[in-house]
């Protein structure tokens, strides 16, 4: 689970202050137009932002387009809501191992004779043949996207990783 | 002091919550137990008692500061709501709500997105309700002639980021966003670290109304520091969420925005450390003894993550990090020790103020007794997932049985303190809840007496 508070830590500690480094001087007017100038300048960059994220931010050219059957197969990962057990890129539920590359790993056969049967730890969900088929080749799509977790990467001296086998 | 009729409308939302959290942390454990043993109670499978411990304790979370919202503003602020009756539509339309989503989960019908799992048509309401609470909240605020405090404008933004996340959180519906694998990942991740961080203003504009109102200065929340730490969070909120996906294909120049984002935080950090010794005396401890022991809590809570969460957002420790129980650490970190002990300070802060003589002196006892055991079953449980969490961080792709074997130790760990963990989180909502029951029992035998008495 992913659920994650920090992005908003204004609340830390502020009810520690004491009032001596609260005490604000004066609450002129230009406070209050400056609190609504600045959230009005978030607002709006927030939908820029969205707006670059939703389209050139995630361009991903290299991807072949999604078949009728992985399409498909989206439904049924979702209908059997496998994300409970299972992630891709390492978002989802922690039971079961990563899905992103399992096709290039181990093979339609092996993953689709996994979803088929289950094991003494994967239940078997009861799928149909089709079913089975359409969620192995949505794996298979999942698989052309990228790579995880990232083989070739380097770590630079601030601290951020460069993958040579990310796309972007 | 007794409460009025419709201050009761905050109070049922709490009581509500509270039920959801009790009922919610036991099919955590349940859950627990089948990550233990696969095979048990195989009838309800892990599908399915996975998010209906999701749905429940984050339905806590809303529930709790959404009640406080609506009791503080019309009991407290002297602003009365402006429409007591679309409060009360919301609180049935959430219990309706809630209840058909149970049902969807038991019979099996998911909508299968990672924290929304019922079918995509259950929002429709929810949606709609928010619509309902947001008017009513801007509506009644708007009445206040000061200009407002710093939590009025969290709450505020809450309301109007959670409704722009939560659309956001169902672009995967238009075959534009579904069809591409990057991109329906990073908008979903973007929405999710947005909507939390939406909930987050509501759950720290409670603190630091409940904190402002103990301590008696009223003036901290109209400070130029509070408004400069709210909108680093609303910096953080808009632009922060991308240290989720660091290893998705996405521009590499958001993530390592991201990066920098999430970085900023470490101020934060620095004025945690600074104010932490002479910060304690402030407060009325004695008389808000419950209220300001969970805001005591929330505080150590706070430091703690901060520092796990400063740490995995440097994409080199998020690379053994990522995917793994030290991510699940965190954010029930977050979830269990922030956000749970600022709003059980909300409600024990509630019933001191409404019910002075009977709790005189109940600083001791069972609600005590919960509040150690509870937190310190806490303090266990993030460490043994910050155990497994590294050995699945090691795991090298061969053998998953293997690691899970590996890890198993420290699973067992984790699951033996969710029971002790929500046992006492019981106790201490066995007593909240009675004592609430009180406040609202008192309310309905005033309503018997004329107005004038
Ligand atoms: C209750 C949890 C659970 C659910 C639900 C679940 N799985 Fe699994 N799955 C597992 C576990 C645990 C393993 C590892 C089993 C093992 O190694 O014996 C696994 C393994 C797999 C594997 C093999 C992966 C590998 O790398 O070896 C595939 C493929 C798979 N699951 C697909 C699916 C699909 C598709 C669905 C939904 C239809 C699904 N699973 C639902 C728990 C689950």
């Amino acid at each position: 689970m992913n659920l994650d508070p920090f992005h908003a830590t204004f609340g830390y500690d502020c009810y520690h202050f004491r009032p001596h480094d609260l005490a604000a001087p004066s609450r002129s007017r230009g406070t209050i137009i400056n609190n609504r100038l600045i959230f009005g300048t978030l607002f709006v960059s927030f939908f820029f932002y969205s707006a670059y994220v939703y389209t050139v931010g995630t361009e991903a050219a290299h991807v072949p387009p999604m078949s009728d059957e992985a399409r498909r197969g989206q439904q049924v990962f979702q209908k059997y809501n496998c994300i409970a057990c299972h992630q891709f890129y390492g978002l989802g539920g922690y039971m079961g191992p990563d899905l992103t590359n399992v096709i290039s790993n181990r093979g339609e056969a092996y993953a689709g004779a996994f979803i088929a049967a289950g094991t003494a730890s994967m239940p078997n969900l009861g799928l149909s043949p089709d079913e089975t088929s359409d969620v192995v080749s949505y794996l298979g799509f999942v698989d052309t996207t990228g790579t995880y977790p990232p083989k070739n990467y380097e770590v630079t001296w601030f601290g951020w990783v460069t993958q040579e086998d990310d796309p972007q | 002091m007794i409460a009025r009729e419709h201050d009761l409308i905050g109070l049922n939302f709490l009581r509500l919550g509270m039920l959801s959290l009790g009922v919610g942390m036991f099919f955590g454990v349940i859950g627990g137990f089948q990550f233990l043993f696969p095979d048990f109670l195989q009838e309800l499978l892990f599908t399915k008692t996975r998010p209906i411990h999701v749905s429940m304790v984050v339905s806590w979370i809303f529930l709790a500061a959404i009640g406080g919202i609506y009791f503080y503003l019309p009991r407290q602020q002297n602003l009365k709501l402006w429409s007591p009756v679309a409060a009360n539509i919301h609180f049935w339309v959430f219990i309706f709500t809630g209840l058909a989503i149970l049902f969807s989960y038991l019979t099996g019908r998911f909508g299968g997105r990672e924290y929304f799992e019922f079918p995509a048509a259950l929002s429709v309401p929810i949606f709609f309700t928010w619509i309902m609470f947001g008017v009513n909240y801007f509506n009644t605020v708007r009445k206040e002639k000061e200009p407002w405090p710093v939590y009025y404008w969290m709450w505020g933004t809450g309301v109007v980021f959670f409704f722009i996340t939560f659309c956001e959180a169902y672009l995967w519906l238009i075959p534009y966003f579904r069809e591409s694998m990057v991109r329906e990942i990073i908008v979903q991740w973007k929405s999710y670290g947005a909507l939390t961080g939406s909930w987050n203003m509501l759950v720290y504009g409670t603190a630091i109304y409940v904190a402002t109102r103990i301590s008696g200065d009223k003036e901290a929340a109209r400070s130029r520091m509070a408004f400069s730490l709210y909108f680093l969070g609303l910096f953080n909120l808009i632009f922060g969420w991308a240290h989720h996906t660091y290893l998705v294909p996405s521009q590499t120049w958001i993530r390592l925005f991201a990066y920098g984002v999430s970085m900023t935080e470490l101020l934060i950090l620095g004025k945690i450390l600074w104010d932490w010794r002479g910060s304690l005396t402030e407060f009325q401890k004695n008389l808000h003894c419950n209220a300001y022991r969970f805001l005591f809590a929330a505080d150590i809570w706070i430091f703690i993550n901060l520092v796990l969460a400063l740490i995995i957002s440097v994409p080199a420790f998020n690379l053994v990090t990522h995917g793994t129980h030290v991510t699940v650490a965190h954010s029930m970190g977050s979830t269990i020790g922030i956000n749970t002990m600022i709003l059980l300070s909300s409600v024990f802060y509630i019933i001191r103020e409404e019910l002075s003589a009977e709790v005189h002196g109940v600083c001791s006892g069972q609600v005590r007794t919960g509040f150690w055991v509870s937190n310190i079953s806490l303090a266990v449980f993030f460490v043994a997932l910050l155990a497994a969490g590294f050995g699945r961080g090691l795991y090298d792709g061969a053998s998953f049985q293997d690691m899970a074997t590996q890890i198993r130790p420290f699973m067992m760990v984790f699951v033996l303190s969710g029971v002790t963990l929500m046992l006492g989180i019981w106790l201490v909502l066995w007593n909240a809840f009675r004592l609430m029951g009180m406040i609202v029992s008192s309310a309905t035998s005033e309503e018997v007496q004329p107005e004038a008495a």
